[in-house]
């Protein structure tokens, strides 16, 4: 299993290995699991109380299967860590957060500098998402 | 205009500082080229041919003068003198300096432009009809909501690596100007019988080498669900575009292969689902960008009539002017097609030009057209023979909109590292030929594309013109009877191809077949459209 890179979570991390999501399903002591790009997150839903980590896979970082997915998770109120795995870019994972992740484990390490930076660099967002950033629609109107 | 506020402002700042960031690393040779191109592709800098080309965004195709200046003094510091307006409403250098592009993007930060998201697999540029705000048939100013749609798509953290890039246009008239029906979701605003807006979605439109025409979805999605709807198409495209092949990846492939009904109950399932995440942007949002895009202090006492006692003039006037919703006034359409000159192309002096007469004559605003032309879109016609005469002393006064002449035509091989076939000088050769008889020939469409990726829109031309590769020799397809608009349709082949002299001469005996089978004064499209193809064909191979 990937390790982390990078955890915004203060628990303990899960240890287990990741199963896939077809086979998820029918083993109900398992509590993490892997989405590859072509896995529909929503097979996930009837599962959310008992799973403590979501990796998702990036083969490529172009393919952006995954932020939907980690999207709709959240959005169905997933609060387990969502780790980021694979091919991830420096210049994707304030994307990756907004989206939800909250774990980066990148095949290639970031450049700690150059990730720093990343994470914090645009103060405000036009879209709300589940990562609660006020959009700047709502600070303007207060 | 759309004024930015400081939250604007710092998001295209922060950008700059981005990019510089990333420049620098890759000029350090901390990071490679390959690790590069995702970075300056999603700010509009492509690697061409010959140098670095930056496309910078012009959205909905609206410019202050301070703008349109700034565009042609970046024209002389940083390219070699001159700018390429394109398709999309945007503007294209074509001699960049790698180190020198993020100095650019700060000088466009300085009057509130920027090239984010001018390329890769991301939402582009929001396009929109070019007499927005003065088009008497409109519903309802369409670019408040073109505004709505560039905030809630600027770095869209979904969204920046679709399966393919994507274009959306937002139109408020029943005749289409922006080829709406042509782009990956097109909205037209529309008024129902309680007299609310609310947008009207066609998904799955688009050119390249398998071009279709978008099919209606929702007739009416009310205006304060426009964004969630909008995040809803996109979502069922992220997760099921295809991303196995490049040329299957666009939206129009998805909405065709699921077909219409399945793809529209994914749209309306995850939109019912995305209402509850609380999403769309509040009504008092759209009031304070639409507060933006009042009407200018036009004058009530304008003289609504225009001296036409000069022949030139008067004929400039029925050519490239457009009725306006006011009395008094008039919208204007520069020509970017000079006889025999590049279709697009705009000098630093005439963009200064232009800039000057925008904020001598049109309240301080101009417009870019996908056609590739300038629009001032407010002029009081007491003042429009002074005009002319200004544009006429600066070669921007040719009387040819919409006229043969007026043609798009793509950067081709002279630039594209994609092209198969020169474009430009396709358009020069028969912009000389036929200029005599543009007049008589009448309204015209042509429109040229380098390759099939078609950004010459030739599918869409009443005649189109697609030039190929055949066994190492540019080679040139014609094709008659495409039209965008409200009866959008696309071109069909004549037959074999025509070299590059012999593409010139086939579309002038086009013109004669059409010419002496015209009845009671009908356009190119409507006598092809009546007589069909086999007369055309037979002048061409018979």
């Amino acid at each position: 299993m990937a390790e982390p890179q990078y955890r915004f979570r203060d628990d303990e991390p899960v240890g287990d290995p990741a199963v896939t999501v077809d086979s998820f399903g029918d083993q109900s002591n398992a509590a993490a699991v892997r989405i590859e790009p072509g896995d529909d997150a929503r097979a996930l839903l009837p599962h959310l109380e008992r799973i403590r980590l979501v990796e998702v896979n990036f083969p490529v970082f172009g393919d952006g299967r995954g932020y939907s997915a980690a999207r709709i998770l959240r959005e169905a109120g997933y609060q387990g860590e969502l780790r980021a795995v694979g091919d991830v870019l420096v210049d994707q994972v304030a994307f990756l957060r907004r989206c939800g992740f909250d774990a980066f484990a990148p095949e290639v390490p970031l450049n700690p500098a150059d990730a720093e930076a990343a994470f914090i660099r645009f103060d405000n967002v036009y879209q709300p998402t589940i990562d609660g950033r006020t959009p700047i629609w709502a600070l303007r109107h207060g | 205009m759309y004024k930015y506020d400081s939250y604007d402002q710092a998001m295209v700042d922060t950008r700059v500082e981005e990019f510089r960031d990333q420049v620098k690393r890759r000029l350090e040779g901390h990071i490679t080229e390959d690790q590069f191109k995702p970075l300056r592709l999603m700010n509009g800098l492509y690697l061409q041919l010959h140098a670095y080309m930056l496309r910078v965004a012009v959205p909905y195709g609206t410019l202050s003068s301070a703008q349109m200046r700034m565009l042609g003094d970046i024209a002389d510091k940083y390219d070699r003198g001159y700018g390429h307006f394109t398709t999309r409403q945007n503007i294209q250098y074509n001699w960049i300096k790698l180190e020198e592009a993020p100095d650019i993007l700060a000088d466009l930060a300085k009057v509130e432009m920027h090239a984010i998201q001018t390329s890769g697999n991301c939402i582009r540029n929001t396009t929109s009809d070019q007499y927005a705000g003065a088009a008497a048939d409109e519903v309802i100013d369409p670019r408040p909501y073109a505004e709505l749609i560039r905030q809630w798509s600027t770095f869209h953290p979904e969204f920046s690596f679709l399966p393919r890039k994507f274009k959306m246009a937002v139109i408020a008239s029943d005749t289409d100007r922006a080829a709406m029906r042509l782009h990956d979701i097109g909205i037209q605003l529309v008024r129902n019988e309680m007299g609310e807006i609310g947008a009207a979605f066609y998904v799955g439109g688009g050119m390249g080498r398998t071009p279709m025409i978008a099919p209606l979805i929702n007739p009416f999605v009310p205006i304060d669900q426009m964004i969630t709807y909008s995040e809803a198409c996109l979502r069922v495209y992220n997760r099921y575009g295809r991303r196995d092949n490049k040329y299957k990846a666009r939206i129009k492939i998805l909405v065709h292969e699921l077909g219409k009904e399945d793809y529209t109950a994914q749209v309306e399932a995850e939109f019912l689902h995305l209402l509850s995440q609380n999403i769309e942007p509040p009504l008092d949002e759209l009031s304070r960008i639409k507060a933006q895009f009042v009407d200018p202090p036009f004058d009530a006492a304008a003289p609504d009539t225009i001296d036409r006692s000069d022949p030139d003039f008067a004929l400039w006037n029925d050519t490239n002017c457009l009725p306006h919703k006011k009395p008094g006034y008039i919208a204007v359409t520069i020509s970017l097609k000079p006889v025999g000159g590049i279709p697009g192309d705009a000098s630093a002096d005439q963009m200064r030009l232009m800039a000057d007469l925008a904020r001598e004559y049109s309240f301080d605003e101009c417009r870019v057209t996908h056609a590739q032309n300038i629009v001032l879109p407010h002029v009081r016609k007491a003042d429009l023979y002074t005009l002319w005469q200004q544009l006429d002393t600066a070669g921007l006064g040719t009387a040819n909109l919409d006229r043969i002449g007026d043609i798009i035509a793509c950067p081709g091989l002279d630039y594209c590292s994609l092209a198969n076939a020169r474009s430009i000088p396709v358009a020069q050769k028969i912009s000389e030929r036929l200029s005599d008889k543009s007049a008589a020939i009448g309204e015209l469409k042509l429109k040229i594309s380098g390759c099939i990726n078609a950004c010459g829109h030739h599918h869409a031309g009443h005649i189109g013109i697609l030039g190929v590769d055949r066994k190492g020799v540019e080679n040139y397809q014609l094709l008659l009877g495409g039209c965008e608009g409200a009866d959008t349709s696309l071109g069909q082949i004549t037959g074999p191809g025509f070299d590059e002299d012999g593409i010139v001469d086939a579309v002038e005996k086009t013109t004669e077949v059409y010419l002496a089978a015209r009845q009671d004064g009908e356009r190119f499209l409507d006598t092809y459209r009546r007589v069909g193809m086999a007369p055309f064909k037979e002048a061409l191979y018979g």
